[in-house]
C-alpha cells in the first residue's frame, strides 16, 4: 500500500515546519513542506495528499496577533479549497501557531457564518512559556487521539494560547458535542498543569467531523524519549515519545 | 486620509500592559496611578474610506471574540476619550525611521484585503488617571518608551501625515586633513564619530596627499568602519610590550600569537586526526562534525547598544550573530542560541545609579525580551546561557549572544570570483544603526543616549527568518559563491570584506531603501538589520532572484566583484569614492603597545566571627543571585524549537540546572552537540590569568558533565575589557590572552572564533562637577561547544535512584577568593583558585570513560557553591534526598580543623564533579577513576532531605527548604 501523504504548510515565520515533516515521516507518511505561496498559486497540490498540517511558529511574526495575517491569507486564497479538502475526507492538523491560524479562518469552533467563535488569547501571566504539562483526552470524537487513553506528557511554547469561547453557551454547546477533547490535566501529585489560564483546561479542540484538530501542545517535540526533560535514567533513550501516536493516528486513519 | 484604529482588549482584566503600568508607577513612586487602559493603536495613511479602514479592523487588527475597536481619523477628540476616570490620554510609537516591525507586517497584509494603503505605523495607548504632566512624562520614559527609538505624545497626537523624506541630491563632501594638528585631528574624529586616532588620521591624510586630494567622507566613513576595534581587533591584533608576573614578553601580534598560536600548535598535534575545518578566518569556527556535516559556532557581544535600549540591542546581538552563522562559507542552518548577561545587581537603589544609566532589573527584563522575541521568532531555540551579577557591570552592561550552526561537509570554503555580482538580499536600507561599529569602539557616556540614538537598531525577526529560509534553499542550489552578513558598518564592511583582494563597484542608488532621503554615505554604513551580500554569478542571478520571489525576500544586484583591487562607489553613474583595497584593508599603522601587569597582594583569608552553620550557607549560598534559579527567564526562551533537543537547561522531575545542554545534530541521528559557557569574572582583578583559565575549564567541564567527549571540544574567546589604552588594563588582558593560549593546548582545545569588545567604560559628571569614570571587571566569556557519539549516552545532574551512591572526583583546595562563599559574607580575602591542567584532564578522561561504559547515573560540575551547591542541584532536581560526608571528600587543605567543613563545602577548586553511580557499577566505576583523585561521599535516598555530616555532626535540610531558596522563595520559611 501507498504511504499517506501530509503537506506541511508554511508561511513567513512558520519554524516548527521540519521537525513536524520529521514526525509525520516517524509516523510512515510521505511528508511535504509547501509554502503558502505555492499552495495559492497552485491549489491542486493538496489532490493527492490525504493530511494537512499547519505548524507551528510565529507566521508573519504574530505582530498584529498569533496567526492573524495566515489565516486571513488562508481564507482568502484557499477558504474552498481548504472546505474541499475537509469535506473529502482530508485530515487537517495545527498545531500552537496552526491551532491559532485554524480558529481564525473559522475552520474549527466557528458559526454557521464561518465566524469564529472562540479564540486563543494572551496567557494569564502575560509571557511567553515553555514548559511540559499532562495532558487527557476526552471522548471518541478525535481521529488523530485514538487510544491516547491514559495521561500523557507533552511541551508547550506559546504566549497565545489561552483558550476562551465567546460565550458561556459557546462552551457548553462545544463541550455537549464532545469538541473539546484535549485538556490540561492535574500532575501526579494533583496540582494543574493549565499553563494559560484557558477555560475549561482546553488545551486542543476539534470541529464537529473530528477531522480538523487543533492543539496548543507541540506533539513533534516529544517522538523520541530523550525529548523530554526528565528521560535520562528513567526512559529508554531509543524508545517513543507519546506525541509520536497523533501522527500515528492520522496516517493509520487515512490508510 | 489619515486613520487610526484603536484595538481594545475587551475583557479589561485581561489588559496585563495596563497591570505593568500600573505596578510600574507604584515602583517609581508615582501616586494616584491606581488603575489604566491600553489600547494597540494602528495610524493608517492613504486613499482609504472608513467602510475600508472598518474592513481592516474587522478582518485584520482586532479579534471577533476577544477585541473590540475605535476608528477615527486623526484629530478627532472620540481617539482621546478613554473611560471617564481616565482623562489622560498618552502614545508611544516609534521614532520616524525607526524599524516598526508590527507596522510593515500590517502594511504586507493590507493587500491581502485589496487595499494598498501609503503607510501603517503602530503606536501604543495608554488611558491614565489625571497625573501631573511631568509624572505622565516620567512613567512614559522609565517604562514604556526608550529614548533611543520612540517618541512619546502625551495628549493629541498631532500627526498629519507620515510620508517623510525626499530623495537625496547628489552632493559629494570633502574632508580636508592638510594643516590639522593631533588635537583637531582628535576633534574632527570625535564630531564625525570615527573613533580614529590621530595617528590613525595622520596615516589616511599621507595616503591622499599621494593621490593628490583630501578623502571624501564617503571614503574616510569607509575606513573609518574598516579600521573600528569592532571590525579588526585593533588592540588584539596589536604589537605590545607586556610586563608581567612571569617576565616581560614582546607580542608582534598578541592575538596571533597566543590565541591563534594555540590553535594552529593543536592542529600540527593533532596531524591527520584535526578536525578543525575553518578557523578565524569566517564570520565563524567550523569544526567537523558527522561523515556528512560541519558544525560552526559564533558569540557576539552587543554591549553598548543593549546599555542604551536593552531590548532592541539584545535583540539585534542575537539577529547579528544569527547572521554570521547563516553568512559562514556557503550558508548554515542556525540550529541553537545562547546567550550571557552580565549586570548590576537587581537591588540596586536607584539613588547610587549615574545619570543615564539604566536600572539592571529593567536592563535584564529588556535583554531577556529582546533575545525571547527575536530568538523565539527565529524559530532557534535558545539552550544555553549564564546570568551574573556585579556591580562592576552596573553602568556597562555585556550581553553575549552566540549561535550553532550545520552546514553540508565541504562547503565552508567560499571564494568569489572576478565578475560575480553583489547582491544585497534581505531587509530595506534605512538610518538605523549609523556609526554603530565606530561607536562600540567609543567608551559609553551619560549623554550616549541621545548622541548614539542613531546606532541603535531594532530587530525584525521575520526578515530574518525568511531571509534564512532564502539563504539555506539558494544554498542547496548552490546559487552563489560566498555570503557575508551586513553587520557593523554595514554594506562598507560586507562589501569591502568580500571584495578585499579583488575590488567590487556598487551603485549605492540601486539599494532599496526603508524611506528616501539617505545619502550615498549613509546608505553605504547603514546598519540597517536582516541584510545579508551574495556574491552570485551573472548565469546564477534569475535563479536566485526566482528563489527570493518565492520566499518573499527581496534580493537586489547592486554592483559587481570587479577584479581591479579597488573599490569604486557610484550614485546614478557618478563617482561618489573610490578606495584602493589594499591600503583599506592593510594601510592601518599599527602603535607598539605598553602593557604591565603587577599582581594585587594576595590578602590572608578571613573568616567571619559567627559560628559555622553549614545549613545555614547553604541555603544563603542557593539563594545568591549567581547561583539561583533563572528558570523565570529559561521559560521564556523556547529551548525546545526545530525538536532536536536532549538536555535541556532545566533537567529532572524537579526541573534543576543542567550544566552542558544537548542537541541531536541531524533529526533522527544520535549523535549530539554539547553547549557550554565558563565565565569567572570576579578573579578578573584579582588574577587575570587564572580568571581566563578558570573560565575555560568550566566551559570545558560543563560539557564534559553532559556527557560530551573530552578530545572534540572547541572553544570561543570572547573578551570585554575595560579601557585598554591604560598598560595596567592592557596588562590584564594579556594575561588572559596567555592563558587562554596555555590552557587550549593543555586541553587539546582549539579555539576556533572569538570577538573582543574593549572600551567597556562608563563615563560621567556628578551633580558637583566631578568627573568620573566606572571601569568592568576584566572578563572572558569562554564558550566549549562539544560532541558525542551517542545522545542516548548523555549525563544530566538530576539523582535518579535511591540506592545510587555519591562520588565526588577531583581534588578540593582551600582557594576561597571570588567563591559564592565570599559573596555569602562567611570569609574574605584567600588565595585564588588555580587550574591544574593536568589534573583537570585526568579527571575530565575519566568522567567520560566512566560516563560511555554507562557507570554514572547523574553528573553536576561543582562549580558556584561549590560540593553542597552541586548536591542540593542534584537533589532538587531529581526529587530525591542525599547524605554527603564532607570528611570524605579528598582535599588539599591547609585550614585550622574548625574551618575545613565550611571549605569543603563551598570551595569552587575547577574541575570537580559529583556523580551519582548505581551501586551495581560501584566496583567497576571504582577502577575506571584509578589515578585520579576522588571518593564514595554518601548515598541517594528516597527520604526527601539533604544529610550533610561534617566533623561528626549532621545537619539536615528537608528538600522542599532547599528549592524555595534556590528558587528565590525564602520568604516561605
Amino acid at each position: 500500500m501507498l504511504s499517506p501523504r501530509a503537506l506541511v504548510l508554511r508561511a513567513p515565520g512558520t519554524n516548527c515546519d521540519h521537525e513536524t515533516a520529521h514526525a509525520f515521516e516517524r509516523a510512515g507518511a510521505i511528508a511535504r513542506r509547501v509554502h503558502v505561496r505555492a499552495l495559492a498559486e497552485k491549489p491542486a497540490l493538496l489532490d493527492d495528499v490525504q493530511i494537512l498540517c499547519i505548524p507551528g511558529g510565529f507566521s508573519y511574526g504574530d505582530d498584529i496577533a498569533s496567526g492573524r495575517i495566515f489565516a486571513l491569507e488562508l481564507a482568502m486564497r484557499l477558504g474552498d479549497a481548504l472546505r474541499r479538502f475537509r469535506d473529502r475526507g482530508g485530515l487537517v492538523l495545527g498545531i500552537c501557531n496552526g491551532f491559532q491560524v485554524l480558529l481564525q479562518t473559522g475552520l474549527l469552533l466557528a458559526d454557521a457564518e464561518g465566524r469564529p467563535r472562540a479564540a486563543l488569547a494572551h496567557n494569564r501571566s502575560g509571557r511567553f512559556i515553555d514548559r511540559w504539562v499532562r495532558l487527557e483526552v476526552r471522548g471518541q470524537k478525535c481521529p488523530f487521539l485514538h487510544g491516547l487513553d491514559a495521561p500523557f506528557e507533552l511541551p508547550i511554547a506559546h504566549g497565545e494560547g489561552r483558550f476562551v469561547a465567546t460565550t458561556p453557551a459557546d462552551l457548553a454547546a462545544f463541550e455537549r458535542a464532545g469538541q473539546l477533547v484535549l485538556r490540561y490535566a492535574a500532575d501526579p501529585a494533583g496540582s494543574s498543569t493549565n499553563p494559560n489560564g484557558a477555560e475549561a483546561d482546553v488545551a486542543g479542540a476539534c470541529d464537529a467531523t473530528g477531522r480538523v484538530f487543533g492543539l496548543m501542545p507541540h506533539p513533534e517535540r516529544f517522538v523520541d524519549a530523550t525529548q523530554h526533560p526528565a528521560w535520562s535514567g528513567r526512559l529508554d533513550g531509543g524508545a517513543a515519545g507519546a506525541g509520536l501516536a497523533i501522527f500515528a493516528n492520522a496516517v493509520k486513519s487515512v490508510s | 486620509m489619515l486613520w487610526e484604529v484603536d484595538v481594545f482588549l475587551t475583557d479589561a482584566g485581561s489588559d496585563h500592559a495596563a497591570r505593568a503600568v500600573v505596578t510600574g508607577a507604584a515602583v517609581l513612586g508615582i501616586p494616584g496611578c491606581t488603575h489604566a487602559r491600553t489600547a494597540a493603536g494602528w495610524l493608517i495613511e492613504g486613499d482609504l474610506s472608513r467602510a475600508d479602514a472598518e474592513r481592516l479592523a474587522t478582518r485584520l487588527l482586532a479579534d471577533p471574540v476577544t477585541e473590540s475597536f475605535t476608528i477615527a481619523e486623526v484629530g478627532d477628540p472620540k481617539l482621546l476619550a478613554g473611560p471617564a476616570d481616565l482623562p489622560l490620554a498618552l502614545h508611544v510609537l516609534p521614532r520616524a525611521g525607526v524599524t516598526d516591525p508590527a507596522g510593515q507586517s500590517a502594511h504586507e497584509a493590507l493587500s491581502l484585503l485589496g487595499v494598498r494603503p501609503g503607510a501603517v505605523r503602530s503606536v501604543r495607548k495608554y488611558w491614565l488617571p489625571a497625573l501631573p504632566h511631568a509624572d505622565a512624562e516620567r512613567l512614559a520614559w522609565k517604562l514604556l518608551a526608550s529614548e533611543a527609538i520612540h517618541d512619546v505624545v502625551i495628549g493629541p497626537l498631532g500627526l498629519t501625515t507620515l510620508a517623510g523624506g525626499r530623495p537625496w541630491v547628489f552632493a559629494q563632501e570633502t574632508v580636508p586633513l592638510e594643516g590639522l594638528g593631533d588635537a583637531a585631528l582628535e576633534t574632527l574624529s570625535r564630531e564625525r564619530c570615527l573613533a580614529l586616532t590621530p595617528h590613525e588620521l595622520t596615516a589616511v591624510r599621507d595616503h591622499y596627499r599621494t593621490l593628490g586630494r583630501a578623502p571624501f567622507e564617503i571614503e574616510l566613513e569607509t575606513i573609518a568602519q574598516t579600521w573600528s576595534e569592532h571590525c579588526c581587533h585593533k588592540t588584539l591584533g596589536s604589537p605590545v610590550d607586556h610586563d608581567g608576573p612571569a617576565g616581560k614578553a614582546r607580542f608582534d601580534n598578541l592575538l596571533k600569537e597566543t590565541v591563534f598560536a594555540a590553535t594552529r600548535e593543536i592542529r600540527t598535534r593533532l596531524g591527520a586526526k584535526d578536525w578543525c575545518v575553518s578557523v578565524f578566518r569566517d564570520n565563524s569556527g567550523v569544526v567537523r562534525f558527522d561523515g556528512d556535516h560541519d558544525i560552526c559556532v559564533k558569540v557576539e557581544t552587543h554591549n553598548h547598544p543593549s546599555a542604551i535600549e536593552p531590548y532592541g540591542g539584545a535583540a539585534t546581538g542575537l539577529g547579528g550573530v544569527i547572521r554570521d552563522v547563516l553568512g559562514t562559507g556557503l550558508g548554515a542552518k542556525p540550529i541553537a542560541n545562547l546567550d550571557v548577561f552580565c549586570v548590576g545587581p537587581s537591588d540596586t537603589p536607584d539613588a547610587n545609579l549615574p545619570p543615564g544609566v539604566i536600572h539592571p532589573r529593567r536592563l535584564l527584563e529588556g535583554v531577556v525580551a529582546g533575545v525571547r522575541d527575536y530568538g523565539n521568532r527565529m524559530g532557534i531555540p535558545t539552550i544555553a546561557g549564564a546570568v551574573a551579577f556585579d556591580p562592576g557591570y552596573l553602568c556597562n552592561p555585556l550581553v553575549f549572544c552566540g549561535t550553532v550552526g550545520i552546514m553540508p561537509r565541504n562547503s565552508a570554503d567560499a571564494a568569489v570570483q572576478p565578475g560575480d555580482l553583489v547582491v544585497v538580499a534581505g531587509g530595506r536600507t534605512g538610518r538605523d544603526g549609523i556609526h554603530g561599529a565606530t561607536f562600540s569602539s567609543i567608551e559609553l557616556s551619560s549623554t550616549s543616549e541621545t548622541q548614539s540614538g542613531g546606532s541603535v537598531q531594532i530587530g525584525h525577526a521575520i526578515h530574518e527568518k525568511t531571509l534564512t529560509d532564502f539563504v539555506l534553499e539558494a544554498s542547496r542550489q548552490k546559487l552563489f559563491h560566498a555570503i557575508t552578513d551586513c553587520g557593523a558598518g554595514g554594506l562598507s564592511s560586507a562589501v569591502g570584506e568580500m571584495g578585499a583582494t579583488l575590488g567590487a563597484t556598487v551603485d549605492l542608488a540601486t539599494v532599496p531603501l526603508k524611506y528616501e532621503g539617505l545619502s550615498a554615505t549613509e546608505v553605504w554604513i547603514s546598519e540597517a538589520q536582516e541584510r545579508m551580500v551574495l556574491a552570485v554569478a551573472p548565469a546564477d542571478w534569475e535563479k536566485l532572484a526566482r528563489v527570493a520571489a518565492d520566499e518573499g525576500v527581496e534580493a537586489t544586484a547592486i554592483g559587481t566583484f570587479t577584479g581591479s583591487g579597488r573599490l569604486v562607489l557610484h550614485w546614478q553613474g557618478r563617482t561618489a569614492g573610490e578606495l584602493d583595497c589594499h591600503f583599506l584593508h592593510e594601510g592601518r599603522p599599527k602603535q607598539r603597545l605598553p602593557s604591565r601587569f603587577v599582581p594585587p597582594p594576595v590578602e590572608p583569608v578571613k573568616w567571619s566571627a559567627a559560628p559555622i552553620d553549614l545549613a545555614a550557607t547553604l541555603l544563603d549560598v542557593l539563594a545568591l543571585p549567581d547561583v539561583a534559579s533563572k528558570e523565570w527567564i529559561i521559560r521564556q526562551y523556547d529551548h525546545e524549537v526545530q525538536g532536536a533537543s536532549v538536555v535541556k537547561p532545566l533537567v529532572g522531575p524537579g526541573a534543576g540546572p543542567a550544566d552542558g545542554t544537548v542537541i541531536r545534530g541531524v533529526l533522527g541521528r544520535d549523535r549530539g552537540i554539547v553547549l557550554g559557557v565558563g565565565l569567572r569574572h570576579r578573579l578578573g582583578h584579582r588574577d587575570p590569568y587564572q580568571m581566563a583559565a578558570g573560565a575555560i575549564v568550566e566551559a570545558i567541564a560543563n560539557v564534559v558533565a553532559a556527557g560530551a567527549d573530552p578530545e572534540r571540544v572547541a572553544l570561543l574567546d570572547n573578551f570585554c575589557w575595560g579601557d585598554t589604552r591604560r598598560p595596567e588594563s592592557l596588562g590584564t588582558l594579556v594575561e588572559a590572552c596567555r592563558a587562554c593560549h596555555d590552557i587550549a593546548i593543555e586541553f587539546l582545545a582549539p579555539f576556533v572564533s572569538g570577538k573582543d569588545s574593549l572600551n567597556n567604560v562608563f563615563a560621567w559628571t556628578d551633580a558637583a562637577g566631578h568627573h568620573h569614570e566606572r571601569s568592568i571587571p576584566p572578563t572572558l566569556l569562554a564558550t566549549a561547544l562539544g560532541q558525542l557519539d551517542d545522545v542516548k549516552r548523555s549525563l544530566t545532574p538530576d539523582l535518579k535512584r535511591a540506592g545510587d551512591r555519591l562520588a565526588i572526583v577531583g581534588l578540593s583546595r582551600d582557594d576561597l577568593a571570588g567563591s559564592q562563599l565570599e559573596l555569602a559574607g562567611r570569609v574574605t580575602g584567600g588565595r585564588v583558585p588555580a587550574v591544574d591542567t593536568a589534573a583537570c584532564r585526568a579527571v575530565f578522561r575519566a568522567i567520560a570513560a566512566a560516563g560511555r561504559e554507562g557507570l554514572v547515573a547523574s553528573c553536576h560540575d561543582c562549580s558556584d557553591g561549590g560540593l553542597l551547591a552541586a548536591a542540593a542541584e542534584m537533589a532538587v532536581a531529581g526529587g530525591l534526598g542525599a547524605g554527603v560526608d564532607l570528611d570524605a571528600v579528598p582535599a588539599d587543605m591547609a585550614l585550622p580543623p574548625a574551618l575545613r567543613p565550611l571549605a569543603l563545602a563551598f570551595a569552587e577548586t575547577p574541575g570537580r564533579f559529583l556523580c551519582a553511580v548505581p551501586a551495581a557499577a560501584a566496583d567497576r566505576f571504582a577502577a575506571v577513576m584509578e589515578g585520579v583523585p576522588w571518593a564514595w561521599v554518601g548515598a541517594v535516598h528516597a527520604e526527601p532531605v539533604l544529610t550533610i555530616t561534617a566533623g561528626g555532626s549532621t545537619a539536615t535540610l528537608p528538600l522542599a527548604r532547599l528549592a524555595r531558596a534556590w528558587r528565590g522563595e525564602r520568604t516561605a520559611d
